[in-house]
């Protein structure tokens, strides 16, 4: 009797340890999340002011200026990467969920952007390089802009892929029982099921591509000054980041730390707001 | 007429469309492959000047023109362990406290709270492990590390708060997010039936998780472990930041490190010699054999898993 409630006891001890370890572990996760926001909260926002937004930077080591090209920059960037990435991504997943399902080329496509979505973002840097800057003579914009589609590619392609499927089959089949031609089918029906879904896809996969650093070193580089031309450096809020951050100057460090704040702020309302978007369509 | 007209005109936009859709299909693979013969093509005067040998030598040296991928590929590889075997049972522990304990109120929000982790972009980690976590460690936690633990060469070397441990436990952080949210998907796909009957015969939570729950997804876990690893393999931006860029392999962990990404980074740009820019552009295309072999390993213990629940 006594070994069996010893044993008894034992289990029960069991138990409670790995339920609190497992506790323990998102509350390790959330701490986390709440110190790095803390400080970055903490830090970039008394950099925030009108200078920030309007100005130029100021030369190394003086004090004041802003970034206003690095922000201009990040956003040209994102948005020509936005527009060369995203239509070919829906055709793509359009293709996967409207006409490739099952086969042998769709599940090759399928099993190539998983692993794309998943492949260092500094390779595809190291590729754009290689293929836009060294033949052309220079750092540009467009190649930065290149190098982020193509990370956004995979992402966008899963998404509308998954958006589509959602579709239930019956629609379809009412539509073309109409005698409506397939493809009127996908873009009048179809697409405008997965309409909502999309977007929050596209949302997402733009706000993660805009955050990125590493396929920028290389391809738009950097710039000190204003740049409207897309062939000509320039400066991202992402890599003046990297930049000012690594740099001697307490100045740059407060810049930069404006720069993580402003980035950091976008990326989560955008997430946050797809979040409550497929919540509520969910209910 | 005009209904046959309107036939071919439909068939015409059906063929276009199909068409244009199959073309952005296809461009993915093309690309896949493209990438490869892009970085095998600019590495072919690296491949060709050491061979081999640039994979197993350790002296980097851009003055005389020597280059061995060893301490990048060390630091790639170590640091990335570390982040899996921090991020592992932290990452299961997170996936069993959504889908077995928390009570239906905190599911969501907490849900959200770690992937929230998963978006925040790496730079922002970089950033803030450089100015805030180095610190904290080099002050607080490696002087004790050193003297309590020193003695196991491993916890030893310099505490500066940058160095191989930093740079993977950074990574740890941001790899829990991926882990504990796939293992939390498989986790939701044990029949409930199954654990229900180990209830029905007395076992405790634990015993459930145990000898129910892992053992049915074991195949998926492991899945979601190496999707992790791939992940920890390529990132940049946090890595750079604090991993110190030495090119010295230490067996000390608090050293000062190097790895393929953060080499990359921070020399791509200077490399003005065609064979130091050629050496660049093979380590590059080592990190990407080595993490797409590691994410198609992943990709497929996965996919052999999902399949099993069989619903979209």
């Amino acid at each position: 009797m006594d070994s069996q409630s010893f044993h008894y006891m034992r289990r029960k001890f069991y138990n409670l340890l790995a339920l609190s370890v497992s506790v323990l572990s998102a509350g390790f996760g959330i701490f986390f999340l709440f110190w790095i926001l803390k400080d970055v909260i903490s830090y970039g926002l008394p950099a925030m002011n009108g200078a920030f937004f309007a100005e130029l930077p100021a030369p190394p080591g003086a004090e004041g200026g802003g970034l206003a090209n690095a922000i201009f920059g990040t956003v040209l960037i994102t948005v020509i990467a936005t527009v060369i990435g995203v239509p070919s991504g829906i055709l793509a997943g359009t293709y996967l969920s409207e006409y490739g399902r099952k086969s042998r080329i769709a599940s090759v496509v399928r099993f190539v952007s998983d692993i794309l979505v998943s492949a260092p973002s500094i390779v595809v840097g190291v590729f754009v390089y290689a293929l836009l800057v060294k033949p052309f003579g220079g750092f540009s914009a467009i190649a930065g802009a290149v190098a982020l589609s193509i990370i956004m590619l995979p992402v966008v392609i899963r998404t509308s892929e998954e958006m589509l499927k959602l579709v239930p089959d019956a629609t379809r089949e009412a539509a073309l029982a109409l005698g409506a031609p397939h493809w009127k089918v996908t873009v009048h029906v179809v697409y405008r099921g997965a309409l909502r879904g999309i977007t929050t896809g596209v949302m997402l996969a733009v706000a993660r591509v805009s955050g990125e650093t590493a396929p920028l070193l290389f391809t738009s580089f950097n710039n000190s000054f204003w740049n409207f031309d897309m062939s000509e450096p320039t400066a991202t809020l992402t890599v003046t980041i990297f930049n000012y951050a690594m740099g001697p100057y307490e100045d740059w460090h407060q810049k930069a730390w404006g720069g993580a704040f402003l980035i950091t702020a976008m990326v989560l309302c955008v997430t946050l707001l797809s979040r409550l978007i497929v919540r509520r369509r969910a209910a | 007429m005009a209904v046959i007209d309107r036939h071919k005109a439909d068939k015409a936009g059906d063929a276009l469309f199909k068409g244009v859709s199959y073309f952005f299909a296809l461009l993915v693979i093309v690309l896949m492959a493209l990438i490869f013969v892009v970085l095998f093509k600019e590495s072919l005067l690296s491949i060709k000047a050491f061979g081999f040998k640039f994979i197993y030598t350790s002296v980097w040296d851009p003055v005389a023109g020597e280059f061995g991928a060893l301490p990048a590929i060390w630091g790639t590889v170590v640091s990335s362990i570390i982040a899996i075997v921090i991020a592992v049972p932290v990452s299961l522990g997170i996936a069993i406290f959504l889908t077995e304990m928390a009570p239906k109120g905190l599911k969501g929000p907490i849900g959200t709270a770690i992937e929230l982790l998963a978006s925040i972009p790496s730079i922002i980690y970089g950033m803030w492990g450089l100015f805030i976590f180095a610190p904290f460690l080099s002050e607080y936690v490696e002087p004790y590390m050193v003297e309590y633990l020193g003695f196991i060469p491993l916890f030893n070397g310099a505490p500066l708060g940058i160095g191989m441990l930093p740079a993977g436990f950074i990574l740890a952080i941001m790899i829990i997010p991926f882990i504990s949210s796939v293992s939390r998907d498989i986790f939701q796909m044990v029949p409930p039936i199954l654990k229900e009957s180990g209830y029905g015969v007395g076992a405790t939570k634990w015993e459930v998780i145990r000898k129910v729950v892992l053992p049915y997804t074991r195949s998926g876990i492991i899945g979601a472990v190496i999707l992790g690893l791939g992940r920890a393999l390529g990132e940049t931006m946090a890595v750079t930041f604090l991993i110190g860029n030495s090119h010295d392999i230490s067996i000390a962990l608090l050293d000062p490190a190097t790895s393929i990404s953060a080499t990359l980074a921070n020399e791509f740009t200077e490399a003005v010699e065609d064979l130091y820019l050629s050496s660049l552009v093979e380590l590059g295309l080592i990190l990407f054999v080595i993490t797409f072999i590691v994410l198609a390993l992943a990709k497929l213990l996965i996919g052999r898993f999902s399949y099993k629940g069989g619903n979209l």
